[in-house]
């Protein structure tokens, strides 16, 4: 039962339309912003757009005439400073959720929840005696009482500390994995989709940019804009040339690089493309062989900068003076091939690891 | 020397009042809290008037619209067989209209504190509107309402131009304390006016201190969270 959302608006622009995978945690990320908190508000019932249509599987829930109240829709929320009612215990707040079952079983229901977001024994508490770790918890405890086919979660982390926030990331993931409940995640926070969501959404302008599973989106983003929110900052132009059966083939300045894939129908003989730092290879010395030789390109060591085990180093490739390559690499391949500035590397693009991007809507 | 017929009227025009004001209140507060709309500064600005009309303005106003050519003074007449001016039933009127700043604002104050949040988790909670109301929302407003309650208390106790405006002075009827310590004071009875001044004022002061203490109390268990 996938979730089927077309949402349109006028101001603030939002035009999102996208299919959501059952069963799996979906990230929307985007800038702030760029309508994210619009789509999960506009799925849980709480915003009315001018023309929306969600669907959950057979059931409608928005349809231009019908609009479902929140209520009545089969959903859990936390939002993101949690909406804890503050005159109620953690077990109060929870028992809330659950006015449809009757009063004596409220109690059990209330507890196992509270046992499954991991607060059992802080039933009694107010929110205000509670740390932001467990009022998170307590709000998904709520969040989850009603058994909801669907879980939305806006900056669910935004508010607790570094340390917090990744024991409720493996929270998160563990009771997913007892639920199976599609999770609908909102955060701008790139790092944070990447470790929870199997599937991701890339947002800007209300406009959806990119959709897929996590991985591949964040390795191969679809236009320039994608790659900008992934952070990507190797992103460049060349020209391409077809007609050679092992490929198309970008002509990057001097430098002929063999592509794989498709290329996007729409551009010129222009074509915008782009690398992860990651994927950007450094030729071994010791080692001038191999594989790893792939669309060879010589270039200068700018700058190398050490952060924690890794080195980001930037290099100018032969003939582009105008171009800076970011690479990431072990901090210990810098040390042991000597990698400072002003030396001579060899950098290879793998055909694979090339991503020819389409060009952004305006 | 105290006029307790006087102290009793105004007791009973005092709770009369806020029985008859409170829920009125807390429906224009609670949606003026959440409402959003063109012209909802003048509807607010009617609604604070009596802050800063002379209750004789006040006063004029309700007696011409209680007088027995208005058509709500006809109307009262034909019910209940007497003039609304001049009666008991006038002066709760008159009392629950200069009293509708003192009663509404705390209360749309109290109502505009609660987070939209708390309001959207109520509904995906699946609680209905009055369900999250009474559950939710009132408690969460009770500090501005007990304000409310306690305000339009006093100050119906101590209130003296609008009510000699369209109450006149019957003793039993309209006369009540700050009227009798007027007519005390103009008889140049001053220990019955002071008496009964030195009441109204340590009533007022209990009444509003120990509200204040209260919402006070109430404020700081929830601020902390």
């Amino acid at each position: 039962m996938t979730l089927r959302l077309d949402l349109h608006h006028g101001g603030p622009p939002l035009d999102f339309r996208a299919d959501l995978p059952k069963g799996v945690i979906t990230a929307l990320v985007g800038p702030s912003g760029s309508g994210k908190t619009s789509i999960l508000r506009a799925v849980a019932g709480l915003l009315r757009l001018k023309r929306a249509r969600i669907a959950m599987g057979d059931e409608v829930w928005d349809d231009g005439r019908l609009h479902l109240r929140a209520r009545h829709r089969p959903i859990g929320f936390v939002p993101q400073h949690y909406g804890l009612f503050p005159h109620m215990t953690a077990l109060g707040n929870v028992e809330t959720a659950l006015t449809h079952l009757p009063a004596k079983e409220r109690r059990a229901r209330a507890e196992s929840c509270i046992a499954l977001a991991h607060v059992a024994g802080l039933e009694t508490r107010y929110p205000r005696e509670l740390s932001g770790g467990q009022r998170q918890r307590v709000a998904l405890a709520r969040a989850i009482a009603r058994d909801p086919r669907l879980l939305l979660l806006d900056e669910p982390f935004s508010a607790v500390d570094r340390s917090t926030r990744k024991r409720l990331y493996l929270e998160l993931r563990r009771l997913h994995e007892q639920l199976h409940t599609t999770i609908l995640l909102v955060t701008h926070d790139l790092d944070e989709a990447a470790q929870l969501a199997s599937h991701l959404c890339l947002i800007r302008h209300g406009r959806l940019l990119q959709q897929g599973p996590t991985a591949e989106v964040m390795a191969r983003p679809r236009c320039e804009e994608a790659a900008r929110l992934l952070d990507i900052p190797n992103v460049f132009e060349g020209e391409i040339e077809e007609g050679d059966p092992a490929g198309p083939f970008l002509l990057w300045g001097p430098h002929r690089l063999r592509t794989t894939g498709q290329r996007p129908e729409e551009t010129g003989s222009r074509q915008r493309w782009a690398v992860l730092p990651t994927n950007v290879l450094l030729a071994r010395t010791d080692k001038p062989w191999g594989s790893h030789l792939e669309n060879p390109v010589p270039a200068l060591v700018e700058d190398v900068v050490l952060m924690g085990g890794d080195a980001v180093v930037w290099v100018r490739p032969r003939g582009l003076p105008e171009e800076r390559v970011q690479m990431r690499l072990p901090a210990r391949a810098v040390r042991r091939y000597s990698v400072v500035s002003g030396t001579e590397v060899t950098m290879c693009l793998r055909a694979a690891d090339i991503v020819l991007l389409r060009e952004s809507r305006p | 020397m105290m006029d307790w017929t006087a102290i009793a009227l105004s007791a009973n025009l005092a709770l009369v009042t806020m029985l008859v004001l409170l829920p009125l209140a807390i429906a224009a507060a609670r949606w003026l809290a959440v409402t959003p709309f063109r012209g909802k500064p003048w509807i607010e600005g009617l609604l604070a008037l009596p802050l800063v009309l002379p209750p004789t303005v006040i006063g004029y106003y309700l007696l011409i619209a209680m007088g027995a050519h208005s058509p709500l003074g006809r109307w009262f007449e034909a019910v209940a067989g007497q003039t609304l001016a001049f009666s008991f039933s006038g002066l709760v009127v008159a009392s629950v209209v200069f009293n509708i700043p003192f009663a509404v604002q705390p209360v749309q104050r109290a109502f505009e504190a609660i987070s939209p949040e708390i309001r959207e988790a109520a509904q995906c909670c699946g609680l209905t509107f009055w369900q999250a109301f009474r559950k939710i929302e009132l408690p969460l407003a009770w500090p501005g309402i007990l304000s409310a309650a306690v305000l339009t208390f006093a100050h119906t106790l101590g209130e003296f131009g609008v009510v000699l405006m369209v109450g006149g002075n019957i003793p039993g009827e309209t006369k009540t304390v700050a009227i009798a310590i007027y007519d005390k004071t103009q008889s140049f009875d001053t220990a019955s006016a002071g008496a009964m001044a030195l009441l109204l004022l340590l009533i007022s002061l209990v009444t509003i201190a120990v509200s204040y203490g209260l919402v006070d109390r109430l404020m700081r268990k929830r601020r902390a969270s």
